[in-house]
């Protein structure tokens, strides 16, 4: 439950893009040892349990699932022409190879030979054909709906081509983005079929999701038989099960269940890749204020609150970019608002609340780490004089209310970027774009976002227009930035090859028992 | 011989269940004053520590210190119970009253009613509510006193059709004293034995389905210290830090141990 | 026979008013379903064509008697969330709730029925008022805190099962029926507090009689009178009782399945109301419900036939 939706904004679909590199840092720290051993050592039984918090309470049709969950699971039972790679970069899959004319306007796609559905059917351009028309019709997901009416896509022979109206650079992700799927076949969301590593076999509510193994995978095939996803829908109960030894695979755990495990299992350390803020509604009193917003940065303590929630793991970001965008995160702007009462003190004084305020934060209920949050910057404040009251919603609720109706005041969530290109995580706050929830309004800001859409830009200026983006978010104190989730993985030391994405997704076909 | 028994057996349970009321009550008015620490304060250098002299019922996942925390939650939970029971028990008399005075169709009707929402356990009829108002401390308040009216009306009800057809009453009216003196004056009086142990158990219930709405995380939101939330949370600390579960439960048992004793102490010297 | 009829009208007409409570109680949210099926990024066409798809723009009555002539021919509607008939899901969930509301009321009958009659028959003032207290202190202690008490005791402590760890039914009974040993005494334990209680206040009300009195000047022996005469008579309110615990114990589930991860009824359902899945909502609500109706009528025949005196009257 807690992590349905794990970074806020994963609704959004198109998940990847070629521009960066692999995402956090990763480390290995083994767990305080032993007493139960984790339940399946290289046993002759070539399978693995996953336990994961969320159930896929969703569709399993490729074009209708909207939880990250979901998403994370149907990764490997879905692919497109292209996917991404743990690096971010985009490899072949259904297609086996891949053009792009030198004006940008034409991809060529030829059709890898032998490609078969999970059903038997054999994979070919007509189901291609089918699939783009389908994901265009039916998709849930606006930004690749729109990315794909701009585009006509033909087949000849085995060869898709797609043509586009104008140059588009993030286009190859939504390529990815539109799984390929056998044509007329109806039942996707309940029977998903697809062409991936992984075939789908059955899923019991609120129970497990089981995968088996594509025998007939046209690449290397994945090494275990079998993946359960045990599912708990409760942090609480997972984190029980992983320590009794039941599971041999978690993600996503918190610092403190990492610190409490007490099995030999092996912890790795990536990031979330989302920016967690305490988001402020621009346009409501007393916010709309700079002074006020630069005085709430400063009178929260983020290393201290980073401290107390996750034991100090974490990346701290002072603006919306996290650090797997290696080409855009500036690590200064974390520090441009250090812990300062007086200051804050000060500039709420200069801003006429010399005798503080208060107001609520709201946070998604079924999310920790933000409740976790709102709850220590709620006491921080306390000191500046400023009463926050923190309010539980749920996420159905907060996406109807908070990001629909921008009916809040100040809200502690994380935003993703829905590929990995900057605009992803900057064209949200343009004064008109319609995903704008903090009414954020800023000439500059608009001038810098509008001045990087120019196709005549150079990369390197582009990338310059980007930063002074992100240095107009950090001095207008757009948003109390606070951090990037640290994201704790525990493994079955027996299993072998995790590999961490710069996106939310598990690639089983890459895990494997030792020897 | 065998009737001193019973007296002595109720009395000891009103004793001993007016001893821990009053001990747990004083433990809430002096939450009401002081804490130890302040209920929120956080402190990253003392995470999850065990119970000691400093921090008498150890500390959290925040540091916070659990017995000040627990103070502040018994406050909370004592104050929504207050509450529930208040605005209950004085629409539930007013209804039950009426009702058993005039008799007639709306009796019937009501009392169909009443009987109908105790038939359903309170724990879903409050999700529903729950699920309909939204979260929150007031909702938790509104839900849980409706809820509460028919338990108190049934009694009272009982006992004001009873008292009608008494000959004080009859001579009463035919005094011409009028409806309103008649059933404030002297028939309500009379329903106290009654309702006294009806208002202690309605208060342990309402404590419980508190407590239970708020582990369900539909009950009082966090920052606010609540019993129930507390629990929930210490949920994740099981097994790494037992005593923040056990003393929070701990706290929960003995408030509402103290009332139950009251109120069959109470049922017991009534001669049920 | 007459009485019987009318007790079954009302039966039918109560659950009829249940059904229609429990369909309009979830057309008031202000929530629209819409916004959570289809994410945040859906466009605005999509979600109308979504709203017509799922009738949401038909009038509430009309929608009421289409879902009610469903439900009759066993079909709760579609799971906004799953995409699965919600008649499939619940088929997998009854089974355990049901499954965990039987043994737990099988522990409610074997350890209140011995433990009441000891109560009941217990000479001793010291230990009649340490069963009086004991009682007393099990009926305090909120249901989900006795979960967390088991999980800790019998799951970390003794390491008799791990928490969480649940074994579904449909792959091994025996290990299904292991783990839900210990939710079903979470819920069983203030059930048993409470009979306890009320059997040893019937048994020693009955020992009270004079006809108890009587047999016993006659030199009856002490036994024979309280298994004999005083027992099956004490337990006429208890079996009343009991039958109504089977509705409180199936609601106090909805709580323990939370604690202990049973994938049952009451997890469905509070994650139903939290994602604003009203088919499921609306199905499971109705179902407790009718359970609920179901067993009072039940228990009501049942009083009648145990007890002369309420048949006749």
């Amino acid at each position: 439950m807690k992590y349905r939706i794990l970074a806020v904004f994963l609704a959004a679909a198109v998940l990847m893009c070629s521009l960066c590199g692999c995402g956090g840092a990763t480390s290995e720290t083994p767990a305080p040892s032993d007493e139960i051993a984790p339940s399946s050592p290289a046993a002759p039984v070539n399978e693995i349990t996953v336990g994961i918090a969320q159930d896929l309470d969703d569709s399993l049709d490729p074009y209708q699932m909207t939880a990250a969950g979901t998403r994370e699971v149907m990764f490997n039972v879905f692919e497109g022409l292209v996917k991404p790679d743990s690096d971010g970069n985009f490899v072949c899959a259904v297609a086996s190879d891949y053009s792009i004319s030198d004006d940008g306007l034409t991809y060529t796609f030829p059709l890898r030979e032998g490609v078969v559905f999970h059903n038997g059917a054999a994979c070919t351009a007509d189901d291609v054909l089918y699939s783009f028309e389908t994901c265009a019709a039916t998709s849930v997901t606006s930004a690749l709906v729109e990315a794909l009416s701009a585009a006509q896509v033909t087949a000849e022979g085995n060869t898709v081509t797609v043509a586009l109206d104008a140059p588009n650079p993030d286009f190859l992700s939504y390529v990815a983005s539109v799984y390929i799927v056998p044509k007329d076949y109806a039942e996707q969301a309940t029977q998903p079929v697809g062409t991936g590593p992984f075939k789908y076999v059955s899923r019991s509510v609120q129970e497990n999701v089981i995968l088996e193994k594509n025998g007939d995978y046209y690449g290397t095939p994945a090494s275990l038989d079998r993946v359960t996803y045990r599912i708990f829908e409760d942090n609480n109960a997972l984190f029980t099960a992983l320590n009794g030894g039941a599971l041999d695979l978690v993600t996503h755990l918190t610092i403190d269940q990492v610190n409490n495990l007490t099995n030999g299992y092996t912890v790795l350390e990536g990031t979330m890749n989302l920016v967690q803020a305490m988001y402020l509604n621009n346009a409501v009193k007393p916010f709309d204020d700079q002074r006020v917003r630069q005085a709430l940065c400063y009178a929260v303590d983020v290393p201290a609150m980073m401290e107390l929630t996750a034991a100090g793991h974490g990346v701290r970001v002072g603006s919306s970019m996290y650090p797997a965008f290696a080409k855009y995160f500036d690590a200064s702007l974390a520090d441009a608002y250090p812990h300062d009462v007086e200051k804050a003190k000060a500039l709420l004084a200069e801003a006429g609340y010399a005798g503080g305020f208060s107001f609520t934060i709201i946070a998604p209920s079924n999310y920790t780490p933000h409740v976790d949050t709102a709850t220590v910057l709620a006491e921080q404040l306390k000191e500046v004089g400023v009463t926050a009251e923190v309010q539980l919603v749920d996420w159905n609720t907060w996406v109807s209310d908070v990001y629909g109706n921008r009916n809040f005041e100040a809200t502690v969530c994380g935003f993703d970027a829905s590929s990995l290109t900057a605009s992803a995580m900057l064209a949200r706050w343009v004064s008109d774009n319609g995903k704008n929830m903090i009414n954020y309004n800023d000439p500059d800001y608009d001038a810098a976002y509008a001045a990087a859409q120019d196709p005549s830009l150079s990369e390197a200026e582009q990338t310059e227009q980007y930063m002074r983006c992100l240095e107009i978010l950090s001095e207008t104190a757009a948003n109390v930035y606070t951090q990037d989730l640290a994201d704790f993985v525990a493994i079955n030391p027996a299993l072998e090859g995790f590999t961490f994405y710069p996106l939310y997704v598990i690639d089983m076909a890459c895990l494997h028992f030792a020897g | 011989m065998k009737k001193k028994t019973t007296r002595k057996k109720g009395n000891s349970f009103l004793y001993t269940g007016a001893v821990l009321s009053g001990l747990m009550l004083f433990l809430i008015l002096l939450g009401c004053f002081w804490t130890p620490y302040s209920p929120t304060a956080m402190d990253a250098a003392a995470k999850f520590q065990a119970p000691s002299w400093a921090h008498l019922l150890g500390t959290d996942n925040f540091g916070r210190d659990i017995f000040s925390r627990v103070l502040q939650g018994a406050d909370a939970s004592f104050l929504i119970a207050l509450c529930v029971v208040g605005i209950s028990c004085t629409l539930g008399v007013l209804i039950g009253g009426l009702c058993g005075y005039y008799g007639g169709l709306a009796d019937l009707a009501l009392t169909r009613l009443c009987d109908s929402i105790t038939a359903f356990p309170a724990i879903l009829l409050a999700l529903v509510i729950v699920s309909l108002t939204g979260r929150g401390k007031y909702n938790v308040i509104f839900a849980l006193s409706i809820l509460f009216i028919p338990s108190f009306a049934r009694v009272v009800r009982s006992e004001f059709a009873r008292c009608r057809e008494l000959n004080y009453v009859k001579s009463a009216r035919l005094m011409g004293v009028s409806d309103g003196r008649i059933l404030f004056r002297h028939i309500l009086p009379n329903t106290f034995p009654v309702l006294l142990p009806a208002v202690t158990i309605g208060f342990n219930n309402a404590i419980l389905s508190e407590a239970s709405m708020s582990f369900l995380g539909i009950g009082v939101q966090p920052t606010e210290a609540s019993l129930g939330l507390m629990l929930s949370d210490s949920q994740t600390y099981l097994q790494s830090a037992p005593w923040y579960a056990l003393c929070t439960g701990g706290a929960v048992v003995l408030l509402i141990l103290g009332f139950s004793l009251l109120s069959e102490g109470l049922q017991r010297r009534n001669g049920g | 026979m007459r009485q019987l009829l009318k007790k079954l009208a009302a039966l039918i007409i109560t659950l009829f008013i249940v059904s229609l409570l429990a369909f309009l109680a979830f057309q008031i949210i202000p929530e629209d379903p819409v916004t959570h099926l289809l994410g945040t990024e859906a466009t605005p066409e999509a979600a109308a064509e979504l709203r017509a798809q799922l009738g949401l723009d038909r009038p509430v009555l009309v929608r009421y008697f289409s879902w009610l002539a469903g439900v009759l021919r066993g079909d709760f509607g579609e799971s906004y969330s799953y995409h699965m008939p919600v008649a499939d899901m619940l088929s997998d969930k009854l089974p355990l709730t049901a499954l965990l509301t039987g043994l737990s009321f099988l522990f409610t009958v074997l350890l209140s029925i011995p433990l009441g009659v000891l109560a009941g028959s217990v000479r001793s003032r010291f230990l009649d008022n340490l069963f009086a207290a004991l009682d007393q202190m099990v009926m305090s202690v909120p249901p989900f805190f006795i979960g967390m008490l088991v999980c800790w005791l019998f799951g970390l402590v003794l390491r008799l099962f791990t928490p969480g760890a649940y074994v579904s039914y449909q792959d091994s009974w025996s290990g299904c029926i292991a783990y839900l040993i210990f939710p079903a005494l979470s819920i069983a334990l203030p059930r048993v507090a409470m009979t306890v209680k009320l059997l040893r206040g019937a048994i020693r009300h009955e020992m009270e009689q004079d006809y108890i009195r009587t047999s016993r000047s006659r030199g009856a022996g002490r036994a024979w009178l309280l298994f004999r005469h005083a027992l099956p008579n004490a337990l006429i309110p208890v079996i009343t009782f009991m039958a109504v615990s089977l509705a409180e114990i199936m609601t106090a589930s909805i709580v323990i399945e939370q604690v202990f991860t049973v994938p049952g009824v009451g997890r469905l359902l509070l994650a139903s109301i939290s994602n604003g899945d009203f088919p499921v909502v609306q199905a499971i609500v109705l179902i407790l419900a009718a359970w609920i109706v179901l067993i009072n009528f039940a228990a009501d025949l049942l009083n009648g036939l145990a007890d002369p005196r309420v048949r006749l009257g």
